[in-house]
């Protein structure tokens, strides 16, 4: 592990730096492009909304000795000859009965059925009745919470940062993972439960965290910075996000993995379901969280600051100095060292060696 | 608790005050954790909660019924008609002994039922029936009842001005009625008249049949809905057995036959009744309020309360009719019949007289010895009954006890594998340190496992699926505040502090990005919990809770713990295993003192001596041309 604590070491010093920042209108493009795609996705493919947002009724029956599908079919070709059943085996030995919309009556019967033909207890059976107007109701409610929860996390992350254009380019961000995720589902056809919609709420609180963190090192790094000359507002930026990338590596492996293994499990043990459906929003905006939080967060947020007056006169300020040679952050090859504005100041008293003897 | 780890370790003499602040935070951690175990432990003990939270219905197997209040005229629904409808179908729902049944209201107009195990169908339609209101007037009266609660008086508005309010616009006169300057007598006499009357002459009617019942010989056709006639015998012989001393009776039972008469309790047990057919609904009240109670004058009487009715059109043309026989009734002195059931759900809530005339301009008022509280009671049930809600079903899922432990299983299995997993990368980047992350999700767990349990035991909280995701998705949000704060303090190491001081001044950054982001993530979770329906809820407690604890821990625990280490010679002198070892943090590169930086690449002369340098290079070439 020596080799990623150096590579954190000269990431931290400015030894090493990726121009992610200087190269952000490459970045820029990539998201741009993606999003594109993503919108195309969701206009021309859409998405698969699962049996929660179509309405209707779902059997679920476990520990099937003879999973075959066909059974299911007949049963149901015989009890109610108008619905066409959606029939699927999930998780090994469970099957899975989707119908349109039944009659209370008709959804105790048609279980009791079933449960007779494929030789189990009727009170094994598990089944879900959805009325058209649920999902609609969750999603809005969604809408709702999101509206929200983005105007608070505006004026929370506007006053913490004292910065209205963090608290945009973190929203940018966000926008930019939900709909990337979206754009994922859309392309993989996967559908869309309230489960998924859960996960999706989820990434919101997830894509702002990992921003903040960035931010408030970017915050650090740049709360001088008028006041000195060496380096730009934009390199400084970079810098933070340099400086985070290892802990941002970290987060998200650390984050993903549990993830990874409620989506492990939700698909081989148990085939569908809640667990399922949430890590695999989850899974991918958590991915996408993590590059925006790199990729594109402080970069816009440096776009954005850049129009500001005070950062333009002060990066033509610094650049000038570089340009009359007054300024020691050219290396030998022409090439510039952004490292710690301050190394080795002043501590005041507290770095000198104490006396012994005295509390 | 772990108060001071590694004591082989050489410790140095002074106590600085660091070591005693997190001496302080972990004593605190400890009681803290002691106080909640000690808690659960007494709730364990003396058998009043598990040792394990209790489970949502999709883990425990049951019946989850949503519902959603619809008005058929689209007309607005008031948070208190919700939580009627839900007082109504709780108790229902208890009265047909389904323990621990869950009802709760979900978002603005949905409710939440779950009833635990397999409900008979009985139970299910008892929850999707909504709410009738009736108003029926009283033919008999009788035991148990040693007094009413709330013997009442109907008057009409007492106004300043007896003219009807111009929006009960109805066919009917608009001068004062007869009737209204009946009303003119002092009310205060009325009411305790009226108490008087109302049921001490019943009850002497009740161990024998009383004068005015039925005769089976002449089975009359009845003339008037307040017709004793409609009293049968076999309606006679249900009013008898009927026992209002059993709660079952007492919360909601069917409507009956709304052209016949009907026998039924109050709903406080202290009464039953035999009821006239059906003459007003719900549908024909616009509403009722509670206020204090005012004379004619519209001064109002202190300590006393009423219950205003207003009726639409419809209704004030068919409650004149009726209040008009009712108060016949009451001048030929029958103290039974001169009262009118007012049924919610097949439960009389209030039966009161009318003994200052028919009330024809729509408006009415119930007053008699209520509370606050209690008039604003009848008048919400009032109010609800009056609402042509329906509730429909959302969504209707049945979960098996059997499905709902295979789902738990692998939700509990696949948080182990997470944690594992988090466990064995954080030991691989972060060495010893990884102990201390491992450390903190455990103390976190405990803390996390001993919360959920106490608010399953004091506030009734189920644990659910989507919750227990919430919780597996924690430990990624618990891990990563412990990785910010290492991350920090390897590069206070690199900026050149020693360990002890890195601690400190890497935790005071660290701390303030950690409140920023737990705080966020925990407004994430608030929202969704305030607005969401369905499993988002379950999933959004966990997440807030696990936030908090997060916090807990990284202030209580994970600091003051790695601020001890930093003064044990393991980690005080950057063993290679410790995690923090400044030689592979790159410390010798980086600070040389004198405030000067040595980087490998960079140059590691001063901005003068460069200067220097650059002028004397100018010179050399002049010199040389």
């Amino acid at each position: 592990m020596a080799n990623l604590s150096t590579w954190g070491n000269r990431l931290h010093s400015g030894e090493k730096t990726y121009p992610i920042v200087g190269q952000r209108r490459r970045w820029f493009m990539v998201s741009a492009v993606l999003m594109t795609l993503a919108v195309l996705l969701l206009v021309f493919v859409r998405l698969n909304p699962g049996i929660d947002f179509r309405g209707g009724t779902e059997y679920t029956l476990p520990g099937v000795s003879n999973p075959d599908t066909a059974i299911a079919v007949d049963v149901v070709a015989k009890a109610l000859p108008t619905e066409e059943p959606r029939v699927a085996v999930v998780g090994g030995d469970n099957i899975r009965v989707q119908l349109g919309q039944l009659e209370q009556a008709q959804v105790d019967s048609l279980a009791a059925d079933l449960a007779d033909a494929y030789g189990i207890l009727s009170t094994e059976v598990s089944s879900s009745f959805i009325g058209p107007t649920w999902g609609q109701d969750v999603s809005s409610k969604a809408v709702q919470g999101l509206v929200i929860f983005l105007i608070l996390v505006t004026i929370v992350m506007t006053l913490y940062f004292r910065a209205w254009r963090m608290a945009v380019a973190g929203l940018v961000a966000l926008a930019h993972d939900l709909l990337f995720t979206a754009g994922i589902y859309a392309l993989s056809g996967f559908e869309v439960t309230p489960a998924s919609v859960i996960g999706f709420l989820t990434i919101l609180g997830y894509s702002l965290y990992d921003t903040v963190v960035v931010f408030d090192k970017v915050k650090e790094n740049t709360d001088d910075i008028l006041t000195q000359h060496r380096y730009t507002y934009a390199e400084m930026a970079n810098l933070a996000v340099n400086q985070t990338l290892v802990r941002s590596i970290n987060t998200s492996v650390v984050a993903l993995l549990p993830v990874s293994a409620i989506l492990f499990i939700g698909s081989y043990l148990l085939g569908a379901g809640t667990l399922k459906d949430i890590s695999l929003a989850l899974f991918v905006g958590m991915a996408v969280g993590t590059y925006s939080s790199i990729f594109v967060a402080t970069a816009l947020e440096v776009a954005l600051r850049g129009n500001e007056e005070k950062i333009k006169d002060h990066t033509a300020a610094v650049l000038e100095l570089r340009e009359r040679g007054d300024s020691d952050v050219i290396r030998p090859d022409g090439s510039i060292h952004v490292g710690a504005l301050n190394p080795g100041r002043h501590q005041g008293t507290t770095a000198q060696p104490r006396r012994k003897g005295r509390k | 608790m772990v108060r001071e780890p590694f004591s082989s370790g050489k410790r140095r003499n002074r106590v600085s005050s660091a070591v005693s602040g997190a001496r302080k935070s972990l004593t605190w951690l400890a009681s803290l954790l002691v106080l909640l175990f000690a808690l659960l432990s007494v709730g364990i003990l003396t058998n009043q909660t598990g040792a394990t939270p209790g489970l949502g219905l999709d883990l425990a197997g049951g019946r989850q019924i949503i519902l959603q209040a619809r008005t058929t005229d689209n007309s607005q629904i008031d948070p208190s008609d919700i939580t009627q409808a839900v007082e109504i179908i709780r108790k229902r729902v208890d009265a047909s002994g389904v323990a621990e049944a869950e009802i709760s209201t979900q978002g603005d107009t949905n409710i939440l039922v779950a009833l635990p195990g397999n409900p008979d169908q009985a139970t299910l339609d008892l929850v999707r029936r909504s709410a009738q209101l009736q108003f029926r007037p009283v033919l008999l009266v009788g035991d148990p009842a040693p007094v009413p609660t709330t013997g009442s008086v109907v008057t009409t508005t007492p106004t300043p001005t007896p003219t009807p309010s111009p929006e009960t616009v109805t066919g009917a006169t608009p001068s004062p009625s007869p009737s209204a300057s009946a009303a003119g007598d002092a009310a205060p006499a009325h009411e305790v008249a009226n108490v008087k009357t109302g049921l001490s002459e019943t009850t002497s009617a009740t161990p024998s049949p009383s004068p005015a019942a039925p005769d089976p010989a002449t089975p009359a056709t009845p003339t008037d809905p307040s017709d004793i006639a409609w009293v049968t015998e076999a309606l006679f012989a249900e009013y008898q057995a009927l026992d209002c001393f059993d709660p079952a009776n007492l919360a909601g039972v069917p409507v009956g036959d709304p052209d016949a008469g009907f026998a039924t309790c109050d709903t406080t047990g202290s009464a039953k009744y035999i009821l006239g057919p059906v003459e007003l609904t719900g549908e024909d009240i616009d509403t009722a309020t509670a206020g204090p109670e005012t004379n004619q004058l519209g001064n109002v009487i202190p300590g006393k309360y009423q219950v205003s009715l207003s009726f639409n059109s419809a209704g004030s043309g068919k409650f004149a009719k009726t209040t008009e026989r009712l108060y016949g009734l009451f001048q030929t002195g029958d103290t039974t019949r001169d009262r009118f059931g007012i049924l919610l759900d097949g439960v009389v809530i209030s039966a009161p007289n009318v003994e200052r005339g028919a009330i024809t301009g729509g408006q009415a008022s119930i007053s008699g010895t209520f509370t606050l509280d209690e008039a604003q009671l009848l008048a919400d049930q009032v109010k609800f009954g009056a609402l042509p809600l329906t509730l429909d079903v959302l969504s209707e899922q049945v979960i098996t006890a059997t499905k709902g432990q295979e789902e738990l299983r692998n939700g509990l299995l696949a948080g182990a594998i997470g944690l594992l997993l988090v466990v064995i990368y954080t030991m691989f980047q972060y060495r010893a340190l990884g102990a201390v992350t491992i450390g903190s999700l455990l103390v976190a767990g405990g803390f996390t496992y001993a919360t959920i349990t106490l608010l399953s035991w004091g506030l009734g909280y189920r644990l659910s699926l989507a919750g227990v995701a919430g919780l597996i998705v924690a430990i990624g949000i618990t891990a990563d505040s412990f990785i910010v704060y290492f991350e920090r303090v390897k590069d206070e190491l690199r900026e050149g502090r020693s360990l002890a001081a890195a601690v400190e001044h890497g935790w005071k950054r660290a701390r303030r990005t950690i409140l920023a982001s737990d705080a966020v993530s925990f407004l994430a979770a608030l929202v969704l919990y305030l607005l969401a329906v369905g499993g988002v809820r379950g999933f959004a407690f966990t997440l807030g809770l696990v936030t908090i604890v997060d916090l807990v821990v990284v202030i209580l625990f994970t600091h003051p713990v790695l601020a001890l280490l930093a003064r044990t010679k393991f980690f005080g002198e950057g063993h290679r295993f410790s995690g923090l070892d400044p030689r592979q943090l790159g410390r010798d590169t980086m600070y040389k003192g004198r405030g000067r930086v040595a980087g490998p690449e960079t140059s590691a002369l001063t901005l003068a001596e460069r200067k220097a340098a650059k002028a004397r290079s100018a010179v050399d070439t002049q010199d040389k041309e």
